[in-house]
């Protein structure tokens, strides 16, 4: 099989189209990180609090909203997360609401708020951890085992939490659907001393505001040392003009990935920040790939024009650029429709960028090649300004 | 077949024995549970998977600064007391920012001498500089500040680790966080609980037994209007639990003295115990040294009052009948068994040299990384089938060759992952299926090129030569940018990112053997049983 037949495209004859099309990119990006919805930081980045809900029931938006704005939470946003099917609420609180001298206050607030009609003197059973779980057991003794139970109980306890957590989802709607999990005795003691509520926390992320400035410090400080890495490298491997380009091309997919993000009003995350600096590695692949055969055209066509070679060069790697990044982004789409809420935010930016540097690679990194090149001839410098280095 | 290629082949049979290995071990069974066990035996599970709780710490390591220059300060009003050198004053200016600055005034400029000499001699680690009117200023010495600062850092990171192995707390991670100053990154575990777990590696822990000069009092004020508005000196003022049958949230003052007759560090043991009344207290007993010091400070207070200081709060009043040596009881305040037992356990571990604060908390619940885990491998399989058919479809026989060289890849990225113990996070699985994907274009760059040297015309063996020598510059390069990137992301990032960082790597790392040295060594394989001039499957 195969999908390309010795193609023959003029791709250099086209850059105009590829430069209107990045600056269209480019242009949107940067208009939303400026004006409209700006960089989309994540928690990671900008500080706050955010507190991951799983009701037993389809959840109230409004309802929650009014709820969090009665105990004091005036800023605090809500959001349905993940399918709707799995009644998952994001509960986002934002850094003012996130002090660094009492940094759980936040969550403690929402758990309060979100415990309603408690029966006196119960306790949550879709929110209580091992240890009260055991320290309760212990004391009421069910199973009568005497003094030295603790072992016994505490064995009873994490089957108690694991058969909510990793049986039922995280939250219980009945005792019955522990049974068989514990001891009987176990499960009938504990409505004498828990109750149900209709939700459970299932995950917290709380980030003070130090360290979501240090964050954003060190991922723009990474993003600059990939890049000047790759100018390094190629500068080494090539020569210093094929660097820049290389290097131009992934900055301006990492701009647009991020623009992209801006636009969709979709939150960079650290996760994220690692997707860019991958792609950044990757999306060169494709670029070398290209490089390496117009360096060796060139050794083969002396007295050709370079944008020929270039052209042909493309060309002749056409099948295996589209191959390769297709690959690679049948993984990642894979990723992406599969891999989970958690992993959303990073396969976007994959996709995203695989699909940018792979256009890139064709349509700026080698023009970039032919432009410098003739900038040279007509500042009369040598015309063959693409020298050979054989390595 | 030769010689040379059943070298290659007993190479490669034998790195896939080294790498399975490495992944399960000797498992205890075939059984597909028994080798599952054995796998996550080796190759642990993030917190993001396993659940657990994740935090960064900011030591206050001014805290530690501070102690030391209020030491100084003790020091040098003995020492010039001693000299009979007279001064005005002694004090640090500014405690919040610059803590080892301390600052001396009014001495006479006949003391000069034995001041440099009391310095150099009792407080070696300080500068002296003298300034305008009698007046000097002490500060530390800036590697000496430094020291005293990491130093309190990897205190606190033993203490905190004291702490945590006696909670149970299995596999925990408690290191210095690189990405900030003095912060610590404490990983824990399965740990659904991190408020105490918080409060207890929070607890500075500091014990101090005090003589109580007066007290208790209302408020603030009040104490200082029964001194006539001037505390003593040598005394201070701490807020404590109020006397026996007062309302539990009363307020009360004591004056205590400002030097403790024992310290923490002269506690040997602290266990839970009841107190006479049978409500929960923690009993404590001093080393040698420190029951001496008590003894003679008791023997010396007979009929007075001592306080027990926790933290900087007066837990328990009495009442000296005899001389102690070496025994004492903390109770007040209305403990429950629980926070006794915690609290021995934390006096056991020792006091913090500084204050902590938190900076970052996470907390993965155990019904998120199972759900987690199913999406991970979901994806994952779903990603490698696409790349696994798509190759066979495109390449036909070749492609079962990418196929035997992608599936080994991954094994010795597992094999790889579990020699180096290293944890399997959610983005360590992303890193897995990117490897598939990234890994699989070595192949698809090779087969390209042997394809376009058959073209031109080159018979099966050299188009395989050719294709695999001008390819290898190629994927050399491709995998020097890819990596140099995921090390700087190594470099960076924290806790799930480093994981993606290093599958990649190690992955990548693996591809430049199985798509290179194990695909050449098949296509041989392959080559060396056709005819002269039958085509290539490819």
């Amino acid at each position: 099989m195969e999908f390309f037949h010795n193609p023959n495209i003029d791709f250099l004859g086209k850059k105009w189209y590829f430069l209107a099309f990045s600056l269209i990119f480019s242009v949107a990006g940067v208009y939303s990180m400026l004006f409209w919805h700006h960089i989309p930081y994540g928690v990671d980045f900008r500080g706050g609090t955010l507190v991951y809900v799983k009701f037993s029931h389809p959840p109230n938006d409004n309802a929650l909203r009014a709820a969090m704005d009665r105990a004091g939470l005036h800023h605090a946003k809500i959001q349905r997360y993940d399918i709707p099917s799995n009644n998952e609420v994001l509960i986002d609180l934002d850094v003012q609401e996130t002090s660094e001298q009492s940094l759980d206050k936040g969550k403690a607030q929402i758990i309060n708020t979100l415990e309603k009609n408690v029966p006196p003197g119960k306790i949550d059973l879709n929110n209580a951890p091992v240890l009260t779980l055991k320290n309760y057991l212990m004391d009421k003794d069910p199973m009568h085992l005497g003094s030295d139970a603790e072992q016994k109980y505490k064995e009873q306890a994490q089957a108690i939490v694991n058969g909510r957590d990793k049986v039922h989802g995280g939250v219980l709607t009945s005792l019955e659907e522990l049974k068989g999990v514990v001891d009987p005795t176990v499960l009938a003691s504990l409505s004498d001393g828990f109750f149900l509520s209709d939700f459970g926390v299932r995950n917290v992320e709380i980030v003070g505001p130090q360290v979501g400035a240090q964050l954003r410090k060190q991922a723009i400080l990474a993003t600059a040392y990939s890049l000047a890495g790759m100018l390094i490298y190629l500068g080494f491997r090539f020569e210093w003009i094929y660097g820049i380009a290389a290097v131009v091309t992934v900055f301006h997919d990492t701009l647009i990935t991020v623009g992209a993000f801006s636009l969709l009003d979709k939150d960079i995350s650290l996760t994220v920040i690692a997707a860019i600096l991958t792609l950044i590695g990757y999306s060169n692949n494709d670029t070398i790939v290209v490089f390496d055969r117009i360096r060796e055209n060139i050794k083969l066509m002396r007295r050709e024009k370079l944008s020929d070679i270039v052209n042909r060069s493309i060309n002749q790697t056409l099948s295996r650029t589209i191959l390769t990044a297709g690959l690679t982004f049948l993984t990642v789409l894979a990723l992406y429709l599969f891999g989970g809420e958690v992993l959303r935010g990073f396969s976007l930016a994959l996709v995203i960028g695989i699909l940018i540097g792979t256009y890139s690679s064709i349509a700026i990194a080698a023009p970039i090649l032919v432009a410098y090149q003739d900038w040279r001839v007509r500042k009369g410098k040598r015309p063959t300004a693409m020298p050979v280095r054989a390595r | 077949m030769n010689k040379n290629l059943l070298w290659r082949l007993g190479i490669i049979v034998a790195t896939l024995l080294v790498f399975v290995f490495g992944i399960f071990g000797i498992p205890q069974g075939l059984s597909g549970h028994a080798l599952l066990k054995a796998m996550t035996d080796r190759i642990h599970l993030g917190l993001d998977l396993r659940g657990g709780t994740h935090l960064i710490l900011q030591v206050q390591v001014n805290d530690a600064v501070n102690v030391d220059a209020q030491n100084a300060v003790e020091v040098l009003k003995e020492q010039l007391n001693k000299h009979k050198i007279s001064y005005a004053d002694i004090s640090q200016p500014d405690p919040q920012n610059q803590p080892d600055h301390v600052v001396l005034k009014g001495i006479p400029p006949e003391g000069h001498k034995d001041l440099v000499d009391i310095v150099s001699e009792r407080l070696p680690e300080y500068n002296l500089s003298s300034e305008a009117g009698n007046a000097y200023t002490l500060s530390m010495k800036p590697q000496m500040l430094t020291e005293l600062k990491n130093k309190a850092v990897s205190q606190a990171i033993e203490t905190i680790r004291n702490r945590i192995d006696q909670l149970g707390v299995s596999e925990p991670t408690i290191q210095e966080h690189g990405l900030g100053q003095y912060q610590i990154l404490v990983q824990l575990p399965d740990v659904d609980d991190p408020g105490r777990v918080k409060d207890i590696m929070q607890s500075t822990a500091m014990l101090e037994i005090k003589q109580v000069i007066g007290g208790p009092y209302p408020s603030e004020q009040a104490a200082l209007q029964d001194k006539g508005g001037v505390l003593p000196p040598d005394a201070i003022l701490l807020p404590g639990h109020g006397a026996p049958g007062a309302p539990p949230d009363q307020e009360a003052w004591y004056l205590v003295s400002r030097v403790s007759a024992v310290r923490g560090k002269d506690l040997r043991d602290a266990q839970p115990s009841t107190d006479q009344n049978g409500q929960p207290s923690v009993h404590f007993t001093l080393t040698g040294e420190g029951g001496q010091r008590f003894y003679a400070f008791t023997s010396a207070h007979v009929d007075d009052r001592l306080g027990v200081v926790l933290d900087n709060k007066v837990q328990e009043v009495a009442n000296i009948k005899e001389p102690i040596r070496d025994t004492g009881e903390i109770s007040g305040g209305s403990m429950t068994q629980q926070q006794a037992k915690d609290l021995s356990m934390i006096l056991r571990s020792g006091a913090l040299p500084a204050g902590i604060k938190y900076l970052e908390e996470r907390t993965v619940g155990p019904s998120l990384g199972a759900d987690s885990i199913r999406h991970g491998v979901t994806a994952a399989i779903i990603g490698m089938l696409a790349v696994l058919i798509f190759m066979l479809i495109y390449y036909r026989a070749a492609g079962i060759n990418a196929d035997v060289a992608l599936l080994l890849n991954l094994i010795i990225l597992l094999g790889f992952m579990g020699y180096f113990e290293a944890v399997l996070t959610l983005s360590g699985i992303a890193g897995v299926i990117l490897t598939v994907g990234m890994g699989v274009d070595s192949n698809v760059l090779i087969f390209e090129r042997i394809r376009e040297e058959l073209r031109n015309g080159k018979t099966p063996p050299s188009a395989v030569d050719q294709g695999f020598s001008h390819a290898w510059i190629t994927i050399v390069d491709t995998h020097v940018t890819t990596i140099v990137s995921a090390a700087i992301l190594f470099i960076f990032g924290t806790g799930p990112v480093k994981g993606f960082a290093v599958t990649l790597t190690f992955g990548l790392l693996a591809n430049l053997f199985t798509a290179v040295f194990v695909s050449r060594a098949i296509f041989d394989w392959v080559l060396s049983r056709k005819q002269r001039g039958e085509a290539l499957s490819i």
